[in-house]
């Protein structure tokens, strides 16, 4: 990031003007400071003496498996539903579809806890929609582990949906053509030719949707509540935790911690090399 | 250290405000106690989540006979509001649901004096209303298809209720563990549970939304609210003088009408 004149590298030509102007470096140094400081506090902070024993109480596994199984299911049925949804989107016209692009992007600016509320009152027992399925499934969603499974479903999609319709629009539509040329139908077209190109975004865009599940908090917690082992994911785990033990609410958010830094792991070829 | 700085600043403010208070007309009528002169600035005021309403409507008094003054509040669970504290959150008075919770701050040292219960609260079973379902006991909740949420453990209203129920004997498997008593309530409101444990005062704000079910076994669960000025109070003069009016008799008769009782 500081790479000064002391450092050139041969495969880049420079820039003209050597240096980094003041101006620029320092909220830049401001900024890094500010994204890394709050990370490295966890690490300082954290109960490292009683982390294995904090660590290997089953509270923990339990919240641990729990959001690991909703955050795949969530991106399993992101990927379902999302990834037609992202070819209605680029590859359709009718009218109001810059209207529906929209509206489908909107849960990414949806506070979550919004988000919460209106799937209570949509998909709760009382709800629009929820009381049907009372009344002729005896289904009720809320407070139940596939509760959890759509509120992160809810937030997460979306990123799932515009990273996919990016890649689309990217993709050369030519090869569906040539493929509608030779014979095939146009869901055939998709399965054969359209999903192998496109399957780097869609793999992007369902670790994206995966990440925001895991985390995902406000929703969760207003739709499906707080039982431990049935809908307290670990966000949820970490927030009460921090109430009356700091110290499992650090090991707790150390897991969350090295997960992400997993994911970006994962990544890294995707976004590193961009740079 | 930037925080002396600031307080001998606002020291000084405070005396100008002092000094045009006195040499002006200063009408000595204007009531509510001592102090009442030089108070400026703003009150933040954490205070338990079941205290919305009422403090609400004292702030909104607090600020009237006090011209300028601004009380802003927090209301959470007071776990949550006792960590934060800890944690150096910039407030003046805590007011918290039980003596449990407060002395999680004044462990710390954290408050200036020693708390003073103002009332105390009695548990209810909140349910929708007509009660449908017709609960009339803890050991109703416990019936088999119930779906009752009660306060996560570390909140008071979620211990009380604990003690309520171990005193009736009543083994209780909840759908959630809710982070306050506001949402265990809300819960209820929008009929996605049968029932919650709340408090009464809860139960009377929400007026016809909920109907209030007495039980026994609240009389051993009685839960003390303290409140205390903080030691760190950006605002010393403002925190004591909104203690001492939710300590008046003012304060009383605006939390007894919201259903609390005399400490």
């Amino acid at each position: 990031m500081t790479t000064g004149a002391e450092t050139p590298r041969k495969a880049r030509p420079r820039p003209p003007g050597r240096g980094v102007p003041l101006a620029l470096l320092a909220p830049a140094l401001v900024g890094l400071a500010f994204l890394l400081v709050p990370l490295l506090a966890l690490l300082l902070r954290a109960p490292w003496r009683s982390l294995p024993e904090q660590l290997t109480s089953p509270e923990v596994w339990e919240a641990l498996r729990l959001s690991l199984f909703c955050a795949t299911a969530a991106t399993a049925l992101s990927l379902v539903v999302g990834v037609p949804l992202a070819w209605l989107l680029a590859r359709t016209d009718f009218p109001g579809r810059g209207l529906l692009r929209a509206l489908v992007t909107l849960p990414l600016v949806l506070p979550p806890v919004v988000g919460g509320v209106a799937l209570l009152l949509a998909l709760g027992r009382n709800g629009v929609v929820g009381q049907w399925l009372d009344a002729w499934f005896g289904v009720t969603l809320p407070f139940t582990t596939a509760g959890v499974v759509l509120a992160e479903t809810f937030v997460a999609m979306p990123f799932l949906v515009i990273s996919v319709e990016g890649t689309l629009r990217a993709a050369d539509p030519r090869f569906e053509e040539a493929a509608a040329t030779l014979g095939a139908s146009r869901f055939t077209a998709f399965r054969r030719v359209t999903l192998p190109l496109i399957a780097p975004g869609i793999a992007a865009g369902a670790v994206l949707a995966w990440a925001r599940a895991l985390g995902e908090f406000g929703a969760t917690i207003t739709f499906a509540g707080n039982f431990p082992g049935r809908t307290q994911t670990m966000p949820l785990a970490v927030y009460l935790a921090l109430q009356n033990d700091p110290a499992a609410a650090i090991a707790l958010s150390l897991v969350l911690l090295a997960v992400s830094i997993a994911v970006l792991a994962g990544l890294r070829d995707r976004w590193m090399r961009t740079v | 250290m930037p925080r002396s700085a600031h307080r001998s600043h606002r020291a000084v403010g405070l005396g100008a405000v002092v000094l045009l208070a006195l040499s002006a007309c200063s009408p000595s009528g204007s009531s509510s106690g001592p102090g009442a002169q030089d108070v400026s600035g703003t009150v933040t005021v954490f205070a338990a989540a079941s205290l919305k309403e009422s403090f609400t409507e004292l702030g909104r008094r607090f600020e009237k006979e006090h011209p300028g003054v601004r009380v802003t509040f927090n209301f959470s669970g007071s776990d949550s509001l006792a960590a934060g504290i800890n944690n150096g959150a910039p407030a003046d008075v805590f007011a918290a649901a039980s003596a449990r919770t407060m002395k999680l701050v004044t462990d710390e040292g954290h408050t200036a004096g020693s708390p003073r219960t103002f009332v105390r609260n009695r548990l209810q079973i909140a349910t929708e209303p007509g009660n449908p379902h017709r609960i009339d006991s803890l050991r109703d909740l416990s019936a088999p298809g119930r779906k009752v949420v009660l306060c996560d453990r570390t909140v008071p209203c979620g211990a009380a209720a604990r003690t309520a129920l171990t005193a009736a004997g009543v083994e209780l498997t909840p759908v959630s563990y809710e982070q306050d008593v506001k949402s265990a309530l809300t819960k209820v409101e929008l009929k996605e549970a049968d029932a919650a444990v709340v408090y009464r005062t809860d139960v009377r704000a929400a007026g016809d939304k909920v109907e209030g079910v007495e039980f026994p076994e609240s009389a051993e669960a009685v839960n003390d609210y303290p409140i205390a000025r903080l030691e760190n109070a950006p605002n010393p003069s403002g925190a004591t003088a909104f203690v001492e009016l939710v300590r008046s008799e003012e304060g009383r008769e605006v939390l007894g009408e919201a259903g609390f009782l005399k400490p």
